[in-house]
């Protein structure tokens, strides 16, 4: 993955507007959150393989911490924290946000074939 | 002696952070030992450090990661497909039903799995489950001991000190070459193992100070 360059995700974003697509949104901070320290949660969710169309997306942000909002038909699909993105070898939007340490945060990734 | 040693665990890494010692003494001792690895690791957090991989990319990664590792542990592997994460929420009597058959054909005199309830990720506490449910359901004459691994915090004080105590000090060298096949997990997680702050450059040496026993608790299934 790279870092975002707003202008080429937006561009991307663009591209899958109006089409039939599959979600992965997800966020994490694993699963040893607690067992590393006590005071913290462990808190996570993910969707995988929603089905949802948005009339349009929009990424926002700067810096190393961006915000996308998709605007579904009857709702919103948001993910904050992304800082890195790819198109990969499927032709898949993957998004997602790296702590420090390289771990993964959060992730949004859109696809116009299962994942 | 052993006859054959199964490990099973839900994670590519569970078996090198939690067993590669005890492999390593088994595999020097000529018994066989058979690694079933309940996923892929899909859901992992660590996507190496600088990140390599990406979410979708990481259960091949790890993949490939897992067979190297059981390569220098020289076990035999097999993956049994289910999905990082969710395993909890699978009909876990199905899971059960799926590793007695394995096990039946394997035919071990050992299994290793994790301690349920004590081993803090919810896919070792369901898939520790499932193995110790599938083994008190064998035959009595076939039925091979039980090891399971507890590390939640606090753990000694509720279920006492380990009855199995393995010191591996002689095989460390092979427990972190294990560890670090699994490159896009081993910083990540040898540094909350050790508390240290790790960088690509020193993590082999604090590892190879730090791993000194593997332990276990007998399972009795006299108790359920
Ligand atoms: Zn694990």
């Amino acid at each position: 993955m790279k870092p975002i360059d707003l202008i080429e995700v937006q561009e991307q974003i663009d591209a899958f507007a109006g089409k039939k697509v599959f979600i992965h949104l997800e966020t994490t901070n694993g699963a040893y959150a607690n067992h590393v320290n006590e005071k913290a949660y462990n808190v996570g969710a993910f969707i995988r393989n929603a089905q949802v169309t948005y009339e349009h997306g929009k990424i926002k942000g700067a810096g190393a911490a961006y915000r996308v909002g998709l605007k579904t038909e009857n709702g919103w699909v948001y993910a904050e924290g992304l800082n890195a993105w790819e198109l990969d070898d499927k032709n898949r939007l993957l998004m997602a946000g790296h702590d420090r340490e390289g771990r993964l945060m959060v992730s949004l990734e859109i696809s116009e074939t299962a994942f | 002696m052993e006859k054959h040693v199964v490990v099973i665990f839900p994670h590519p890494d569970d078996e090198a952070f939690g067993a590669a010692g005890t492999i390593a003494k088994f595999r020097q001792e000529g018994v066989p030992v058979t690694y079933l690895c309940g996923t892929l690791g899909e859901m992992g957090r660590n996507m190496g450090n600088p990140t390599f991989a990406t979410r979708e990319s990481l259960p091949e990664i790890r993949k490939k990661e897992l067979q190297d590792a059981c390569k220098v542990m020289d076990v035999e592997l097999k993956m049994l497909g289910y999905r990082d994460k969710v395993l909890e929420f699978e009909d876990l009597s199905k899971v059960s039903d799926h590793l007695k058959e394995l096990l039946e054909t394997i035919n071990p005199t050992l299994v290793i799995t994790h301690y349920p309830e004590y081993a803090v990720h919810p896919d070792h506490n369901a898939l520790g489950a499932a193995a110790i449910d599938a083994v008190s359901r064998m035959e009595e004459s076939t039925r091979p001991t039980v090891w399971a691994q507890a590390f939640m915090r606090g753990y000694q004080e509720i279920l006492g000190k380990p009855d199995v105590v393995q010191d591996i000090r002689p095989f460390v060298k092979t427990k972190v070459k294990t560890i670090l096949c699994h490159k896009s997990q081993a910083q990540g997680v040898l540094g909350n193992v050790t508390g240290e702050e790790l960088t690509e450059e020193n993590m082999e040496a604090i590892a190879l100070e730090h791993f000194k026993e593997e332990t276990f608790y007998t399972w009795n299934f006299e108790n359920i």
